[in-house]
């Protein structure tokens, strides 16, 4: 039944209005059954409204109640988006998906610490969303790459999740569900949280994980996945190449203080079980090698 | 966004932190007037660049005379400082710190960064001071001592002074170590940083706790809110490239090899400069042309790769998502009859409109090394930047038209 999100998720979206929100929600409506899973859109100064026939509501709350909708997905600008996940995680969503790039490290602390003992899972914010190809897309990703099949993917990148997925595709291998959980420092579902749900879902039989250097999240889902994972899990880490103390595009992709490394976390990725490569154009060779 | 020492203590001293007197100078001559201006017999001229280790590179020396003031002044200021931090082109000395010389007790480390993990603000102290805080960290972990600081009640006196007791800072002085902590957690959070660091905080001969140094970064996503920080932006202190990419919008980064990479979104980017290594080649620059590229955009980017002398080859990796490769096609096409490309390219689109792109490059009558996926694109570049290299280790000029291996079909 893949991860987070199926054929029967009902979605609305925080920031419908925008040219961004625009865009995106017709492309994911577009998408599988999209017309009956995208029920609703939030803006408080355009509630009564709809957009292309889907109902504008003032808040979140008032579109869960009126929709059923249990999953939102956030286009609104930075200054504004933490709030946008707090009225989420406060009206009791089960799941929130936030696109926005380029919120505040200090906003996202707060919303962090106000998520604790809350039933909301956050995805993002600075991520391309999540898929369950042929079923339902929430998010900014091209939808045609994909194809419904049982290897997950789960990756801090956009385009390299991407690139994984058509080396994917080349080697005959759908996904079940394929999520970026974003390049933010601080930041929703980590690569742990993820892993943990492929494991459990019994339509994956293995998992692809894309990093990249700074922080150590790749290695603490390693350090699980050694002690924990029933299936095979591939990964490849950008940035091995990357200097220290630069930023590489992502705010979360630094190296500092020594930590952070690419190569540090492909050792202990391999230290732990997980086969990896340092060539980005064989992650799909790599995943295809170690199914049973 | 980094800033400078002394900019770093004047909005710390607004937040109740205390360091020594101290006047920013941009000649010889202000620096004798401030000498003149704190009076007292010793002073500190600290070379004012955004990097680290200056001590360590000869920019902070100790002045026990006005004549000795003049002379450190003169040699420091217009110095080409090399530190660890600055890499080894150096950087360029415009400013100085001149400050009273402090009466030093003891030394110890105090900083701030976003704990990952945890989620919150991570406050690092150690009873190392003045020493590089990453090699004690590797050395002798179990004298760092953190506290992760809960952002709606902020840095607890119980905390605060748990932590001072830790590092070793005497009774006496607990009061004022506890008051200096908690201030330098509120100017942290009040400023958006992203880092703050004392390296030394000392403990003076009258028992006072003083910020001796002072380092101060910000979180670049919250600049809108705080236009008195953005104003404190140097730009003498930035790779004049970077600063031109990122009037466009462009994530552009330096490196020193010579293959120029032009992709969409940074893991890929990142991933791109990897396997161009991992083929033997080298990368000229990181470049995230974002995924709302215009034809325009992808002009500017190549413009900005071709100001590299040392450039040989140019890849382009695209995966068009929302992005389409017919547009990244148009604004190559745009960019190559634009700007004199003197150089090999090598390109690779894929994803969303990815044939049409493909036949927009081959009915574009340019010499385009077309590449089917990124270990064809990266093998093709670091052939072609290899040849390059030679032709025109061969040539007269460097800039004589390097003629591309043409390649059949797309």
């Amino acid at each position: 039944m893949a991860i987070l999100i199926n054929r029967n998720t009902r979605v609305m979206t925080q920031g419908i209005t925008g040219k961004t929100g625009q865009f995106h929600t017709r492309m994911c409506r577009d998408y599988a059954d999209g017309k009956n899973r995208f029920v609703a859109g939030v803006n408080p100064k355009k509630a009564g409204e709809d957009f292309e026939g889907i109902p504008v509501y003032a808040t979140v709350r008032e579109a869960k109640q009126a929709t059923g909708a249990t999953v939102s997905v956030i286009y609104v600008p930075p200054p504004f988006a933490a709030a946008a996940i707090d009225e989420a995680v406060d009206a009791e969503l089960d799941l929130v998906v936030c696109i926005t790039e380029g919120i505040p490290v200090r906003d996202m602390l707060r919303t962090c610490h106000k998520m604790r003992g809350r039933k909301t899972w956050l995805i993002g914010p600075n991520c391309p969303g999540i898929i369950t190809p042929d079923e339902i897309k929430i998010g900014i990703m091209p939808g045609h790459i994909h194809k419904k099949g049982r290897i997950g993917v789960v990756s801090r990148s956009g385009t390299l999740t991407y690139e994984a997925v058509a080396q994917l595709m080349e080697q005959g291998l759908g996904q079940s569900t394929c999520i970026g959980i974003g390049g933010d420092p601080v930041n929703g579902l980590k690569h742990l949280d993820v892993m943990k749900l492929f494991n459990d879902d019994d339509e994956t039989d293995a998992v692809l994980m894309v990093g990249e250097i700074g922080g150590s999240d790749e290695e603490d889902c390693a350090r699980w996945v050694r002690d924990n994972m029933k299936k095979p899990v591939v990964g490849f880490i950008a940035g091995v190449t990357a200097p220290p103390g630069r930023r590489m595009g992502h705010a979360g992709a630094v190296i500092s203080g020594g930590k952070g490394t690419a190569q540090e976390k492909l050792a202990v990725m391999e230290a732990c079980g997980i086969k990896t490569t340092h060539n980005p154009a064989e992650m799909g060779k790599l995943l295809k090698s170690v199914l049973r | 966004m980094k800033i400078h020492e002394y900019q770093a203590k004047k909005i710390l001293r607004e937040f109740g932190i205390a360091t020594p007197e101290g006047i920013a100078c941009f000649s010889v001559e202000e620096a004798m007037d401030a000498a003149r201006k704190l009076g007292g017999g010793v002073w500190v001229v600290k070379a004012q660049i955004h990097a680290g280790g200056r001590g360590k590179g000869g920019g902070v020396k100790v002045a026990k005379s006005l004549d000795e003031v003049k002379q450190f002044a003169g040699k420091i200021l217009g110095m080409t400082l090399v530190t660890h931090q600055t890499g080894p082109q150096g950087q360029v000395v415009r400013g100085l710190l001149i400050e009273q010389g402090a009466d030093i007790r003891k030394e110890f480390y105090a900083g701030l960064v976003v704990d990952r993990s945890s989620r919150r603000v991570c406050l690092m102290a150690s009873s190392e001071g003045g020493m590089d805080i990453e090699e004690v960290a590797a050395r002798t972990p179990e004298k760092i001592h953190k506290v992760f600081i809960d952002p709606v009640t902020g840095l607890g006196a119980h905390d605060a002074d748990d932590i001072t007791r830790k590092i070793g800072i005497p009774e006496s002085a607990a009061a004022e170590a506890r008051a200096l902590l908690q201030g330098l957690y509120q100017a942290f959070d009040s400023t958006d940083a992203s880092l703050v660091e004392i390296n030394p905080l000392i403990l003076n001969a009258d028992d006072h706790v003083v910020a001796l140094d002072a380092k101060m970064n910000f979180d670049d996503n919250a600049l809108f809110r705080h236009p008195e920080i953005a104003a404190l932006r140097d730009l003498d202190e930035e790779d004049p490239a970077e600063i031109e990419a990122s009037k466009y919008d462009l994530s552009y980064i330096s490196l020193d090899g010579n293959i120029g990479c032009l992709v969409n979104g940074a893991g890929l980017a990142m991933a791109t400069m990897d396997i161009i290594k991992l083929y033997g080649g080298n990368p000229a620059n990181f470049l995230d042309v974002g995924g709302g590229a215009t034809a325009e955009k992808v002009t500017e980017a190549f413009k900005l790769m071709l100001r590299n002398p040392k450039l040989q080859a140019i890849l382009v990796n695209i995966f068009g998502g929302i992005m389409r490769c017919d547009v990244i096609a148009e604004g190559v096409v745009a960019a190559a009859r634009e700007v004199k490309l003197n150089v090999p390219l090598v390109v690779r689109l894929e994803g969303t409109n990815a044939d049409l792109g493909k036949r927009i490059l081959a009915e574009s009558g340019l010499t385009i090394i077309p590449a089917g996926n990124m270990a064809d694109a990266a093998e093709k570049a670091v052939r072609a930047a290899g040849s390059a290299s030679e032709v025109t280790a061969r040539s007269t000029t460097a800039s004589t038209m390097v003629p591309a291996p043409v390649e059949g079909g797309v």
